[in-house]
């Protein structure tokens, strides 16, 4: 009796839990369950933080909003699954996530041995340091003898590594999991130094109680290509992935936005503006989405300048510059193939 | 069981029922069948592991572990750079665990046995703050411990800025919240001397307390073994010490720009985390030896005390061997709960094994299977090797019944 | 004999009270705190320590504690102690996690449920208790039910558990689902059949041999490479697998204990009625065995309830791990010592009353023994 209680509850809850399957096709998965699983960052003002009513914002839960638009034809279809550095490649191989859409350094062994597909770049960043106004540190190569707090299972670790060894300065790194902590420590004097993408330092600053008493030192000591990761093996879900963001470049180079996009979507003269919204040729039946895919992700979360604007960007609290991140024929590295 | 009654019993059933009421025969299927399950399903899940290992097209190799593990640990008793190999990382943070283990297991045991016998005091407030501090201790997360006391040496000691002027003990020893910095010995080669020194006293004091017990036992005599021994052990190293003119120097720390540079630093995340587990454990310590003691019957301290022997010595020679009869197996317990607890150095990032080969190896090099395999193995091996030591000890202690 | 015929010396008489330094206060504080002088000065040292301690702790927790503030400076400004205003910010996510707020009343109901599961399983003298332990089988299903929805109720996803609800969960069901599984181990573990015995020892000691945080780290990074490939399982799911796994290698040695205390005499009346294995098992061996290893599965879930705040480290929002994330709010940045030791005097409250009722078995249990 007690046993058979036992048995059925068990069974009752693995019913309740589900247990899901992960295929090759992930968008037909996607659009099977209706719901994108997107992989963010526990944690990082501007670009995946909860706000105070628990939900995703910033400049990376945009893009899995944009996805969701794309794929589903509703932005606010989107499960978001936090990660830390050591969880999040475990999460996208496991079928846990779809795509990862969380700062996620662009590098050979990740793309080649981890087993992921980078199908684009969201973000150029590059590592940097930040310290206390109060010691009076002009330079990286100062730090001689410093603390350094830094985030384990990143890049930035290994950077850290090498910029101090080839300078022969000597450290004391502090490695702790996530943003939230190792800003704590930093704040609480545990260390000298912050470390970590410039983006990342930016953003962590402006959530500081004073951040005029800290400095971002002007080193950058490595190329950190922030950029969506899929599942390895299935290339048109990397294709669906790499033209969203595509997609949102493009728009900002058509001056597609979200005010206008209603308006442009009815027809234009411009043929590959029409080829991307749909009026012209059936771009998106290619990629196994609807006719009106770029309206959708376009109306919902606006061009990538918007993006940039709405949560990085120069009026906002982490006041971060286009610089590399501008277009290509604005002096930048952000360039797409055209939609042809 | 007889056949022949069997067969009269059971003419009309099959084989196989027949098989099954054989005593013997039931225990060679139920085990047959117990060995297949567990074949099937150790069969099911590496196949399993191998399809998802293919599938996602990652190999089984523990090549990662010779190459370079590009990153650098702030604790190392070994010399370790970020060009060491992975394998190289794993021992340091081995080590790392077998020190705050070892030291952990030290301080439980003293705090532990002071607990133990202040729980027994007559004095009644000593009684009753050591009932409190072991309840409390023992019925909140070591895990919590841990971070409390992580959270109060960084966030509520000093910079170094401020202690090298505040907190610091005749400009010797400075308490920060980077660590506790004190001077570091450097030795000169006449130092040798003292550690000869050092030897020839324990060696001393080892055949001088067999000596005595003989001289006891024969003629009831009693030497001050205690005190010989300390003076063997500590006052000889101390004598020579300073007779070869104290060959020794000291790296005293001193506040530099960021931090405070030479001396030793017992870093904020091992005190934390040694502090934490040693407290913790020794509360359940504290239990386990006023259980043994008590278990001691009353009988036995009266009949010492009617032979005239003085409190101390009772303790010493008749209640303590008894109740570490009781105490043995439960502290090995502790002890092993102890250094497996230390595994949740990772959550204040202190340098142990699960933070380096199964934290940073394993996200570097995206090997989970391998450095957890890897990792459990370790823990199972040093869980034996406690228990194998401790049932050893048991053993020798054990009352020898004739 | 006659009363006045009776003579005593002044001060003497038996019907006085005894003398001031014998009786009362006096004489307990004699006996207790100043019996030697070795007594006396721990008793010195004692209240130096209490004098140290008490005073500043209370001043930091109560008379110059804030209850009510916006953000930390506030507090700050308000009293210099503790600044108990960030934790009643925080309480309801501390509690129920992000378990959607209209639907919490499920998570209430849930744990009022268990406490009446809990009661004809833990006490004996009950009214109703057979209905009652047939409730306490069926419980799991309803609280599985009531937490994740369904069947008429708005669906709750796991990762919307957290807070201390989260602990309660993982605790609960770790050891309910362990007992059947610990029961089996223990039987295997005393089985005259070779490879069965072998087999539960080596599970038993590879549990106990390994800390929970790795299997914990099996779980949430390998455990998907192990499954059919394609399925994959929540996390909490497989976080509560192998919490069940592990407790079940400590219930098995406590159960192990308790078959062992059963004496040969009452296996060897079971078998000599001639019931089967497991019929003896069942009504003779087991309902002996299980009922004094109560304190000891007490003490078990003790250390797992304690346990569960492991579970942090693999990144579910636990009551630790929710009151660790509120840390790094830049309202309330390094309150660190507030949230800790609240955290710390719920784990006490029911680690500590759920000792007590091991204590509280084992005289009870121990009385019938001597009887």
């Amino acid at each position: 009796m007690k046993k058979t209680a036992f048995i059925s509850a068990a069974a009752a809850a693995v019913m309740a839990f589900g247990a899901t399957a992960a295929s090759a096709a992930t968008l037909d998965d996607v659009k099977a369950r209706g719901e994108l699983r997107c992989v963010v960052s526990t944690g990082l003002a501007g670009f995946a933080y909860t706000d105070s009513a628990g939900v995703y914002q910033g400049f990376d839960a945009d893009f899995c909003r944009a996805t969701a638009a794309a794929v589903l034809g509703d932005a606010s279809k989107v499960k978001f699954v936090p990660a830390t550095g050591k969880t999040r490649f475990t999460i996208l191989n496991s079928g846990e996530g779809d795509v990862l859409w969380r700062n996620t350094t662009w590098t050979f062994v990740r793309d080649v041995d981890v087993k992921l597909t980078f199908v684009g770049v969201n973000y150029y960043d590059g590592q940097g340091f930040m310290v206390p106004k109060s010691l009076g540190v002009k330079s990286a190569k100062d730090l001689d003898g410093a603390t350094v707090c830094i985030q384990t299972g990143t890049t930035t670790e290994l950077n850290l590594a090498d910029f101090f060894r080839t300078n022969k300065i000597k450290y004391e790194p502090v490695p702790i999991e996530t943003n939230d902590e190792s800003r704590t420590n930093y704040l609480a004097g545990r260390c000298d130094v912050y470390t970590t993408d410039a983006s990342g330092l930016a953003a962590t600053r402006s959530t500081f109680p004073n951040p005029k008493d800290h400095v971002i030192l002007p080193e950058i000591i490595s190329k950190e290509p922030l950029g969506p990761a899929v599942r390895q093996g299935d290339d048109a879900w990397g294709d669906t992935i790499r033209w969203v963001l595509n997609a949102t470049l493009a728009a900002e180079e058509l001056g597609i936005t979200q005010a206008n996009v209603a308006e442009l979507a009815k027809g234009t003269n411009n043929p590959e503006i029409n080829r991307m919204l749909g009026t012209e040729g059936d771009l998106g039946a290619m990629l196994g989405l609807q006719k009106d895919w770029v309206v959708k992700v376009i109306s919902a979360v606006g061009n990538y300048s918007e993006i940039f604007e709405r949560h990085i960007g120069p009026s906002t609290p982490i006041a971060l510059e286009r610089g590399l991140n501008a277009l290509w024929t604005q002096g930048g590295l952000q360039y797409t193939p055209p939609f042809r | 069981m007889n056949t022949t009654t069997a067969d009269h019993d059971m003419e009309g059933r099959s084989a196989l029922s027949k098989l099954w009421t054989n005593r013997e025969a039931r225990s060679v299927i139920l085990q047959i069948l117990t060995m297949a399950a567990l074949i099937g399903f150790f069969a099911f899940i590496l196949t399993n592991a191998v399809a998802n290992l293919a599938a996602v097209g990652k190999t089984f190799s523990y090549d990662f572990l010779g190459e370079p593990a590009s990153y650098d640990i702030n604790q190392s008793l070994i010399d370790y750079t970020s060009r060491d190999t992975h394998l190289r990382a794993g021992v340091v943070g081995l080590l790392n665990t077998g020190l705050v283990a070892i030291c952990g297991i030290v301080l439980a045991t003293v705090l532990g046995f002071i607990l133990g016998v202040l729980r027994l005091s007559p004095n009644f407030l000593l009684n009753k703050i050591s009932y409190v501090f072991i309840e409390f201790t023992r019925n909140v997360p070591v895990l919590l411990h841990i971070l409390l006391i992580h959270g109060i040496i960084v966030h509520a000691l000093p910079h170094p800025k401020v202690a090298s002027t505040e907190y610091n003990l005749a400009d010797l020893f400075f308490l920060s919240n980077r660590g506790v910095f004190a001077p570091k010995p450097l030795m000169e080669p006449l130092f040798w001397a003292t550690i000869i020194a050092f030897v020839v006293g324990v060696g001393f004091t080892i055949w001088f307390r067999r000596h005595a017990k003989k001289v006891q036992d024969e003629t009831g005599k009693i030497y001050p073994v205690f005190w010989i021994s300390v003076a063997a052990i500590i006052g000889l190293p101390v004598i020579v010490f300073f007779i070869t003119g104290a060959p020794i120097n000291w790296d005293v720390p001193e506040f530099q720009r960021f931090n405070f540079k030479g001396g030793m630093v017992v870093l904020p995340e091992f005190m934390a985390l040694w502090l934490a587990l040693s407290l913790y454990t020794a509360a359940f310590i504290g239990e386990i030896v006023r259980a043994g003691i008590l278990s001691v019957s009353h009988g036995q301290w009266e009949a010492a005390g009617a032979l005239g022997i003085r409190r101390g010595r009772i303790l010493n020679l008749v209640i303590i061997p008894q109740a570490l009869r009781v105490i043995i197996p439960p502290l090995t317990s502790q002890y092993l709960n102890l250094t497996k607890n230390s595994s949740l150095a990772i959550a204040i990032g202190y340098m142990d094994i699960v933070a380096t080969l199964g934290g940073i190896s394993l996200m570097q090099t995206g090997k989970e299977m391998e450095t957890m395999i890897l990792v459990i193995a370790v823990y199972l091996v040093i869980s034996l090797m406690i228990s194998a030591f401790m049932n050893w000890y048991n053993k020798r202690i054990k009352l020898v019944e004739r | 004999m006659s009363e006045v015929a009776q003579h005593y010396p002044p001060g003497q008489h038996p019907d006085m009270p005894p003398p001031a330094g014998q009786r009362g206060v006096l004489l307990w504080l004699r006996t207790n705190l100043f019996s030697s002088w070795i007594n006396t000065l721990m008793t010195i040292v004692a209240v130096y320590l209490l004098y140290k301690i008490v005073p500043p702790l209370l001043d930091w927790a109560v008379l110059d504690a804030v209850m009510n503030a916006a953000n930390r400076d506030e507090c700050r400004q308000l009293g210099s102690g503790a600044c108990w205003a960030f934790i009643n910010d925080r309480f309801s996510i501390l509690v129920y996690g992000f378990y959607p707020a209209a639907e919490r009343w499920r998570v209430d109901m849930s744990f009022i449920l268990l406490c009446l599961a809990l009661v004809p399983v833990l006490f004996d003298h009950v009214p109703f208790r057979k209905p009652g332990l047939i409730f306490s089988c069926v419980y799991p299903l309803i609280a599985g039910w009531l937490l994740l929805g369904g069947f008429g109720l708005q669906p709750v996803g796991t990762d919307e558990f957290g807070g201390m609800m989260l602990n309660t969960v993982v605790g609960v069901t770790g050891i309910a689902f362990s007992l059947p599984l610990g029961i089996l181990l223990a039987l295997g573990r005393q089985s005259h059949l070779p490879i069965v015995k072998s087999c539960s020892v080596c599970f038993i000691e590879f549990i106990r041999g390994v800390p929970l945080i790795t299997l914990l780290f099996v779980a949430s990074t390998m455990l998907n490479y192990f499954l059919p490939p394609g399925t994959t399982f929540d996390l909490l799911l497989r976080v509560l697998i192998m919490v069940t796994l592990f407790s079940s290698g400590y219930i098995a040695e406590v159960v192990r204990g308790g078959l062992q205390a059963i004496p040969k005499g009452q296996y060897e009346a079971a078998d000599s009625m001639g019931l089967k294995y497991w019929q003896s098992m069942r009504l003779i061996v087991l309902p002996q065995a299980l009922k004094i290893s109560i304190p000891g599965i007490v003490n078990t879930f003790i250390g797992l309830f304690k346990d569960t705040t492991l579970v942090l480290i693999i990144g579910l929002l636990d009551v630790l791990g929710i009151g660790k994330s509120s840390l790094a709010d830049a309202q309330w940045n390094g309150l660190s010592n507030e949230i800790y030791v609240s955290i710390a005097l719920f784990f006490f409250i029911f680690c500590f009353g759920m000792s007590r009722y091991s204590i509280y078995l084992e005289k009870k249990l121990d009385k019938g023994y001597k009887r």
